[in-house]
């Protein structure tokens, strides 16, 4: 293929190669499992470096969009439609370009790791498949812009997502907890599908662009927005229905459980894609943004709250996450509070939205090199407990040097990524209510406890005679993690020029309701 | 455990019927209500409908799951391949590029009223073909591992 076709359709091959690679893997691997890893290897390479392409696009020209299975892709509206769109149309926003570069990154670290880190188990061709079919659905999720193909892509995120968590049976206990993850995903599902049908049903489309721009926001339009928020939420995993996240979160694989922060990010995306330029001003801004905020708060104090008491490594690092879900709903939200009024959001809405949203991609770097880790210290020692584990930092070095750069980053210490983003969402904040920054910062000094006491137990004491021959994770796990720990090194120490460059456009992108309408039905 | 010779028969001589029915369901997709995966559950009927009329030993005999797991990913491959080759004609993803070429299912729509051509339709009953595929040989799969579990009483 030439350059030219791979940019001009590079929004459809973004979902086409890896589903095209996740259903040739169990054929190839049939006759050799090297060259099923190169195959998976390479999918993965091919995929990123197509994301790179289409991001580029969208931060250099502007929106994308991509209409399937027509013979112009790049007309949304074809002349005898009568301006309705009538296919299955691709939008990809800033907002959706800055998605699909989080996913991209992190599937490619992970898809490195866990090409070793899975290497002992058997049924690894339905994984990689499993694996790669998760890729898509966060890649469509976040670049479609039709509400029903959302739905779809939701259900496969879904659905490889609960396969994958158990499938390190783990004597029942994992597909327990992939059989919770499944049931509440179809659950959240149904709530969108219903939602999607009550707004069909009103405006005789499925278009986001479309929808918006006829949307009135009647009663059922707000049945339909709670039955979106309160689904999107929870794949979300903020706090009221967040208790699926510490069971899927601890028995998945580490390199799944790094890809599943990024599959709840999905979620979180589609709860701003909602509230934002699905409703925009016609919703009730000052109460809806409200409601994210207490959510945002709920999750960060129990997310936190609940990590500081947990033995198991894993389990703690999901309350984490928990926690830092709520960061992103703070400061969206609070730039939501504010939507209809520009003078406030110039003052501070806007900053906190970047802060919200650019603490989305430093999440997923330090979260996700924190899973690696101890996913990495499972394989090498076989165990979570932290009563258990002991005296690594003799052995495992790097692991720790990874460790110690993703708790720095997650408690807001700088140069770490994680400080710069919490540094915008604390002074927005605070703006808007200062009881809310306060909570935001001691959140933020319990995360760095219990990460100390985490620190502590797993690397520092003596080395224990149970762990003498422990070794260094392999080399590719080890260049997995070094991907995740230089971007967020790197975000942290050059945090002005990657806001002004992704984190900016994105949080304009998602403001400008008109631009994305305009971007598919035309001028305004 | 075998069922009753009166059964066995009775699935014998319904077990063909069934796979046309599929077989039809599934090629008329573009025309009549049904379609690949529609279609492809009736054929896999015919399959489990073997299954419990004789023991689960004989009905792994004779239906390999390998067989039935190339089912699926070949069904799988030919559907994207198909979408995937619509960009060598310079054409959108998806895009219908059979349709209206002369090629099998590729007759042009005689315009207005007329009972359905089965010759139309492009890519779209070659895709239903590939979803027919994929959804006999995982129904069939799924089933073959359900029942792989059970034991029998003595």
């Amino acid at each position: 293929m030439t350059p030219g076709i791979i940019a001009q359709h590079a929004p459809a091959l973004i979902i086409a190669l890896p589903l095209f690679a996740a259903f040739a893997t169990p054929l190839i691997g049939r006759y050799s499992r090297q060259a099923r890893d190169a195959w998976i290897f390479a999918a993965m390479a091919a995929t990123a470096a197509i994301a790179a392409v289409l991001a580029y696009q969208v931060y250099t020209v502007g929106t994308v969009v991509y209409a399937f299975g027509a013979a112009a892709p790049h007309i949304p509206l074809p002349i005898d439609s009568g301006g309705i769109p009538i296919r299955i149309i691709f939008t990809v926003d800033a907002m959706s370009a800055f998605m699909v570069v989080t996913a991209a990154i992190s599937g490619f670290a992970v898809t490195l790791y866990s090409l070793i880190s899975e290497s002992k188990l058997t049924g690894r061709d339905g994984f990689y498949a499993l694996l790669l079919l998760l890729i898509t659905g966060i890649l469509g999720m976040v670049c479609t812009g039709d509400l029903f193909n959302f739905f779809v892509f939701l259900e496969l995120n879904s659905i490889a997502g609960a396969a994958l968590i158990a499938y390190r049976n783990d004597k029942g206990v994992a597909i327990e907890a992939g059989l919770k993850y499944a049931f509440l995903c179809t659950i959240g599902g149904l709530f969108v599908i219903f939602a999607t049908a009550l707004l069909y049903g009103q405006y005789n489309a499925l278009n986001i662009a479309m929808l918006a721009s006829r949307i009135e926001f009647t009663m059922l339009d707000k049945v339909a927005l709670v039955l979106l928020l309160a689904a999107l939420a929870m794949k979300a995993g903020a706090v009221p229905l967040h208790f699926w996240t510490p069971d899927a979160y601890s028995m998945a694989p580490g390199s799944i459980t790094a890809l599943l922060v990024v599959a709840s990010q999905a979620g979180l995306y589609g709860v701003f894609r909602v509230v934002f330029t699905l409703y925009s001003v016609t919703l009730d801004y000052f109460a809806v943004g409200w409601i994210i905020i207490v959510l945002g708060v709920l999750s960060m104090f129990i997310g936190v709250t609940m990590a500081l008491v947990q033995k198991d490594v894993k389990r703690l690092m999901a309350y984490h996450a928990v926690s830092q879900t709520g960061y992103m709903l703070l400061g969206v939200g609070v730039g939501l509070a504010v939507l209809g009024q520009q003078g406030l959001m110039d003052a501070y809405g806007l900053v906190a939205m970047e802060g919200g949203i650019f603490h989305i991609i430093n999440h997923a770097m330090y979260k996700g090199l924190l899973f690696l880790t101890a996913g990495a210290i499972f394989y090498r020692t076989g165990t979570r407990n932290l009563n258990r584990l002991g005296g690594l930092g003799h052995s495992m070095k790097w692991t720790m040097i990874f460790f110690i750069i993703g708790a720095l980053a997650i408690a807001g210490i700088p140069p770490f990524n994680g400080f710069a983003s919490k540094l915008m969402i604390y002074e927005s904040v605070f703006l808007f209510n200062p009881l809310l920054a306060i909570i935001a910062m001691v959140v933020s000094i319990l995360m760095l406890a219990s990460f100390v006491k985490v620190f502590q137990s797993i690397f520092m004491g003596p080395r224990l005679p149970e762990y003498a021959d422990v070794k260094e994770a392999p080399l590719p796990m080890l260049i997995g993690m070094g991907i995740l720990a230089v971007v967020t090194v790197a975000f942290g120490l050059a945090p002005a020029w990657v806001v002004d460059q992704f984190v900016a456009p994105a949080a304009a992108a998602l403001v400008n309701q008109s631009g994305y309408i305009a971007s598919v039905l035309g001028g305004l | 455990m075998n069922m009753s010779k009166v059964v066995r028969a009775a699935a014998n001589l319904l077990f063909p019927f069934i796979l046309i029915f599929g077989l039809y369901i599934v090629a008329h997709g573009h025309l009549t209500p049904g379609g690949g995966f529609q279609g492809g559950a009736v054929f896999a009927t015919g399959i489990i409908l073997m299954i419990v009329a004789y023991r689960y030993e004989t009905a792994v005999g004779r239906f390999s799951k390998d067989i039935l797991r190339n089912c699926e990913f070949a069904g799988l491959l030919i559907f994207v391949s198909l979408a995937l080759a619509a960009l060598a004609f310079g054409t959108g993803f998806f895009y219908n590029w059979v349709a209206d070429t002369g090629l099998i299912f590729g007759a042009s729509v005689a315009p207005g009223a007329n009972p359905g051509d089965l010759n139309t339709g492009g890519v779209i009953p070659l895709m239903n073909l590939a979803v027919g595929l994929e959804v006999l040989g995982a129904l069939s799969v799924i089933i073959l591992y359900m029942l792989s579990g059970t034991r029998e009483e003595a």
